[in-house]
């Protein structure tokens, strides 16, 4: 499967793109809303106008009509042809392209036993579930066996659980196929979970590439470490294996479990958000509770930001002005921190 | 396979006969004065026999059916034809929709004065105003329809590996089948209306021309009867085309 290279793309949106993706690699465009990543994605797939250069392999492919690039668009919309039966909608691809009949059908076949379709090979998209029908989407953008697979956002309209488990079919097929894919989306912990490199779009720039762990660890600059939730990053001076893939780390003289296999652990990292904050000690077992000192209190729009003093460590957390109003917090004084176990983040 | 639904038949059928039987006690009960320009049900009905039996009703009816069906199908093909040309081609579409917008609110008689001119009276000119009454609806419904179509779906054709031909055939045109469909079916019953007009004014045979002569005459029962042939007429186009629009578009339009 081909790599994929921009040089210096730029247009009504993106500013001097300049990008590798490497063969077989799963990375991730991530950034808000309006900045600039599905453009990118009809930029590589031909659909978009741009200054530039866009290569597969090494090999410019500008003048190349969409049509005639291997390139399987998974769009945000649900965009089956709404005359077209699933089994025809898988088809079509195939047929556009030129396939054999048998060879179509036999793709077709097996595109619906891979994704599980067999009961709805003669449905209309109309009499389909969202989740039906992105699986739909996806057995027809591989039919046409792909070289590039790019996803803009496919899930975000999808309820929690199907967008969880279509997640992990998206994995399974990447690894399979060893397709290289660029996937679309504004949601952090998406990108987490999906990606081997994250690429942090903002306002048609590129702000930052790297894996997961290098954006959260190593905001390059102030738009980065903003879009992730401005972390709370320790400097782990020890640390301990438990039973079970738990890990006790020593911080600046606390000690916190986390969830990790595997290597030492450098550094942990957990967004504001993810600190709760009570002035009651709270009930439950005393693992990753602590008392801290309220140094300050910052407004920011609607939400309260506490610094917060927690042996050597100076930490932040963040709560909704309502929630803040009813503690009744005030600068010196002590309170109770429980770090949600779920979200800390190792490195 | 057509099922049909006795309920909703008889509903629909229920007021019409009603109506006929209101109609045909209203003129023997004698409820309105100068039964002559009030023939009974009954009495249009017998009419209607005579005039099937002495092969009148059949000979105008067929003059007129056969200028409707040439005429609409020619009319209905060219705008259809120009309508993808003109859908599918951006600068087709900008050269000639201003001419389209402004040709396409013209009532088709008011083409009749200088068409009798240039076509003289003959076969042809109840034909053309068929046409030109067939012509500019279907081309503008088709244009509408190719335009509306999702451009997200032609991107997606586009990714899947279609070209512009596949594209247009395969994508495009299905989906612009609903609007298409709409223009074909107001223009069949539009075409009856027209056609019976134009033979009233300008033509000397055909259901029109056959009012024209009983008004004559004085012969309400077969302007009744001419009447009833244009209603049915006009009904049984539009439901042929909801018909075949239910079978192509039905199974997948929402």
């Amino acid at each position: 499967m081909p790599s994929i290279e921009l040089k210096n793309i730029s247009n009504f949106i993106c500013r001097d793109v300049n990008l590798k993706v490497n063969d077989q690699e799963f990375l991730v465009f991530l950034g808000p809303i309006g900045s600039g990543k599905t453009t990118l994605l009809n930029i590589i797939a031909g659909l978009a106008e741009y200054e530039g250069s866009v290569n597969y392999g090494g090999h410019p492919v500008d003048l190349i009509p969409t049509s005639e690039r291997k390139v399987g668009y998974l769009f945000q919309d649900l965009l089956l042809f709404p005359h077209l039966t699933v089994e025809k909608n898988i088809a079509y691809g195939p047929s556009a392209r030129g396939v054999s009949p048998a060879l179509k059908n036999q793709r077709v076949k097996e595109m619906i036993a891979f994704l599980s379709l067999e009961s709805l090979a003669h449905r209309y998209p109309r009499n389909l579930s969202g989740g039906e029908k992105q699986r739909v989407a996806l057995a027809r953008v591989l039919a046409i066996s792909p070289e590039i697979l790019l996803l803009d956002e496919p899930l975000s309209s999808l309820d929690f659980k199907t967008a969880k488990y279509l997640r992990m079919e998206i994995k399974r097929i990447q690894k399979k196929f060893r397709i290289t894919t660029i996937y679309v989306t504004h949601n952090l912990l998406e990108a987490e979970e999906m990606a081997d490199r994250v690429a942090i779009i903002h306002r048609g720039v590129l702000q930052q590439v790297g894996s997961p762990e290098e954006i959260f660890f190593n905001p390059a600059g102030e738009v980065v470490s903003d879009f992730i939730g401005k972390p709370n990053i320790l400097k782990c001076d020890r640390c301990r294996i438990l039973a079970g893939g738990l890990v006790e780390v020593e911080c600046g003289g606390i000690s916190i479990v986390v969830p990790h296999h595997g290597n030492l652990i450098k550094k942990i990292a957990i967004s504001p958000k993810d600190i709760y904050v009570s002035v009651d000690e709270p009930p439950g077992p005393d693992l990753n509770r602590f008392r801290a000192i309220i140094t300050d209190i910052i407004t920011s729009g609607s939400l309260i930001k506490l610094k917060l003093t927690l042996g050597e460590n100076s930490l932040t957390s963040e709560l909704p002005g309502d929630i803040f109003e009813t503690l009744g917090l005030t600068v010196g004084m002590e309170v109770f921190l429980i770090l949600k176990f779920k979200w800390i983040r190792v490195c | 396979m057509i099922k049909f639904n006795f309920s909703k038949i008889k509903w629909g059928i229920l007021p019409i006969a009603v109506f006929l039987l209101l109609w045909e006690l209203v003129v023997r009960l004698d409820l309105l004065p100068g039964n002559f320009f009030f023939p009974s049900f009954s009495e249009v009905i017998r009419q209607f026999y005579r005039l099937v039996v002495s092969g009148i009703l059949m000979e105008n009816f067929l003059k007129s059916l056969i200028r409707v069906l040439i005429g609409f199908t020619a009319g209905s093909i060219a705008g259809l034809l120009v309508g993808v040309l003109m859908g599918w081609n951006q600068l087709l579409h900008r050269s000639f929709h201003p001419i389209l917008s402004l040709l396409y609110p013209i009532p088709a008689l008011g083409w009749l004065p200088i068409l009798m001119l240039w076509l003289g009276i003959g076969e042809i000119l109840p034909i053309a105003i068929i046409f030109i009454c067939s012509f500019f609806p279907v081309l503008y419904n088709t244009v509408t329809g190719i335009r509306g179509v999702d451009k997200k779906l032609i991107k997606v054709a586009q990714t899947l590996g279609a070209g512009r031909i596949r594209l247009l055939a395969t994508v495009v045109l299905p989906l612009a089948l609903p609007n298409i469909f709409t223009g074909l079916r107001l223009e069949a019953g539009m075409a009856w209306r027209v056609i019976i007009a134009a033979e009233m004014v300008a033509i000397p045979t055909g259901i029109g021309a056959l009012m024209m002569r009983a008004e004559s005459l004085l012969r309400i029962d077969i302007i009744i009867v001419c009447l009833m042939v244009l209603a049915i007429m006009c009904f049984s186009f539009e439901r042929f085309f909801i018909y075949l629009e239910r079978k192509f578009t039905g199974k997948w339009q929402n």
